[in-house]
């Protein structure tokens, strides 16, 4: 068993990893579902999350609110208010117009959009990683390896990611199946015209799904703000692709579909790094986007396109 | 109740209704009799905003609707059983009947729920099931009673008869005739199963290629033979 510590340790960090793919691969696969385009944009919303929470830090830094639980909270509230403003707003201005327009036309708008998300917090935050100092730091040791040459540990910022997740997605299922805005949301998915026949703000539920989105969106920025400490204006990009492979691994426009993509996506990833090789943990996890998609096009939890209506 | 004057549809270039003069009383059921084609289910879905009418007005309860989004006019007391049901295939019956009261007060739900129950209590035995599993009558059913879930003062249904066996058929225009006598409420019945339409009803139009031709209360249209001759000898 002198395996099994190492094995756990990068089953923890891939779990710690896959939890903010998946809190990210949400927002795709919501809006996937709803209005049936990818928004290239959403990566750069998940680092407009990260570096609101930065600053929100540093802020608390400079006016001496010095205890940790009430950075934290600041942190997360200010950074999910400010990025569901921007979600809403990118809707708004780059997808609304173009609704009924061929697919084509809102895809490059997305890409527009990112662009210009990074551009801009490039030309106000600055090019270079912006390094913070953990607030949260240390963790339990779960298991020594016999001869007592490793220590498997558990950081407190990995338990309270993971905690977070979990929590975030039982209440978001909740939101999804039991409340009227969850149900108007999946019957715009279903039938758009038919949820309007019934008096369902459409446009109105299509912008909740973007807030939504880039609420969790923010999370996943202000927790990896905290266990990284280390943001720049490019962040978004790969954690983007990263979630919308989760996002299409799990099934896209299915919830627990995200969620399983991305702990799957971090599981490889982190594994592949520790007995293979750090530099290609990319190509182990878009490889295997390629293999699921050959065997199972509809990915792990999606369903068939035909439906007897 | 509704007005619908000079109303004008069009699809791209091709003009669906060709200026629509129709009223519907308060407490009425009125049918729209036609062949396929014909513009009938458009004239539904105008009153409705969607399409849009490109000109002339539409007044419920003496308000102009032709130009409010789909939403709101769906809340001013308007419900429609859409031509192909448009049931929401991967929600559950009760599902798909909350959809429904989705702008009705919620205080009513459970009542209102036991009512559609109590008319249709088939769609009880699948409350728990996905609506796209159901067969084509009870789809229809399920349509219906979605709409009856909002309360409506206007009732919108489009062929309700629409493939589904005689015996369901007459189920259905009965149940229409008690919803409209107890409830009092309007009904604007789409058909193609003239027959049985203008027996229900107390008035009646016919369209053909987006123009009404005739109208007349239900008897009279009955007796037309013109109408005998084009939608009630032969076929039916």
């Amino acid at each position: 068993m002198d395996w099994f510590p190492y094995f756990l340790q990068q089953l923890i960090n891939g779990l710690t990893l896959g939890s903010i793919y998946g809190l990210i691969a949400i927002g795709y696969t919501m809006v996937y579902g709803i209005i049936g385009m990818v928004n290239f944009a959403h990566g750069d919303v998940y680092m407009i999350g990260a570096f609101q929470a930065m600053i929100v830090f540093l802020l608390c830094g400079t006016l001496g609110i010095s205890w940790v639980p009430l950075q934290l909270l600041l942190m997360l509230v200010v950074s999910m208010v400010l990025t569901a403003a921007y979600g809403w707003t990118v809707e708004r201005i780059a997808y609304r117009p173009l609704r009924g327009a061929p697919r084509l036309a809102p895809l490059i708008t997305a890409i527009g959009m990112s662009i210009f998300l990074q551009n801009y917090v490039q030309l106000v935050q600055g090019p270079r990683p912006k390094p913070i100092e953990s607030i949260i730091s240390g963790g339990v040791s779960l298991m020594t390896r016999s001869d007592g040459s490793f220590t498997v540990q558990l950081g407190w910022m990995q338990i309270i990611i993971i905690i977070a997740t979990v929590v975030l997605m039982a209440g978001f299922t909740l939101l999804i199946t039991r409340t009227s805005l969850g149900r108007a949301q999946r019957a715009c998915e279903q039938d758009m015209k038919m949820a309007s026949l019934l008096g369902v703000n459409v446009d109105r539920t299509i912008s909740m799904t973007f807030v939504m989105g880039a609420g969790l969106a923010a999370i996943a920025g202000t927790m990896v703000t905290l266990y990284y400490g280390n943001n720049d204006f490019y962040m978004g990009f790969l954690a983007g692709i990263k979630a919308f492979t989760a996002a299409v691994l799990g099934g896209i426009g299915s919830l627990p579909g995200a969620m399983l993509g991305g702990v799957l996506l971090g599981v490889i990833e982190a594994l592949w790094s520790a007995y293979f090789s750090a530099e290609y943990k990319d190509v182990a996890a878009f490889g295997v986007l390629v293999l699921v998609l050959i065997f199972r096009p509809t990915g792990l939890l999606g369903r068939p396109e035909v439906e007897k209506v | 109740m509704l007005n619908i004057s000079r109303v004008h549809t069009f699809y791209g270039h091709i003009e669906a209704l060709k200026g629509i003069d129709m009223e519907i009383k308060q407490g009425e059921i009125v049918t729209l009799i036609g062949a396929n084609g014909a513009g009938k289910s458009t004239l539904l879905m105008t009153i409705c905003g969607t399409p849009r009418a490109r000109s002339g007005r539409i007044v419920f309860e003496g308000k102009d609707i032709a130009q409010l989004p789909t939403y709101e006019i769906m809340r001013l007391g308007i419900a429609q059983s859409p031509e192909g049901r448009r049931i929401f295939p991967r929600m559950t019956v009760q599902e798909n009947l909350r959809m429904g009261a989705i702008t009705a007060d919620a205080q009513y739900f459970e009542q209102d729920l036991e009512r559609v129950f109590t008319i249709f209590p088939r769609l009880k035995e699948r409350a728990g099931q996905r609506g796209g599993t159901l067969s084509g009558g009870e789809q229809q059913m399920l349509a219906i009673a979605r709409a009856l879930m909002s309360r409506p003062r206007l009732l919108l249904l489009d062929e309700p008869s629409l493939g589904l066996a005689p015996i369901i058929v007459r189920q259905i225009f009965s149940t229409i005739k008690e919803i409209n006598r107890q409830q009092g409420m309007t009904v604007f019945l789409v058909e193609q199963n003239a027959n049985h339409a203008l027996k229900l009803a107390h008035r009646g139009y016919v369209m053909v290629n987006g123009v009404i031709t005739l109208s007349g209360t239900g008897q009279e249209l009955l007796s037309n033979a013109e109408v005998r001759a084009a939608y009630l000898e032969g076929g039916h």
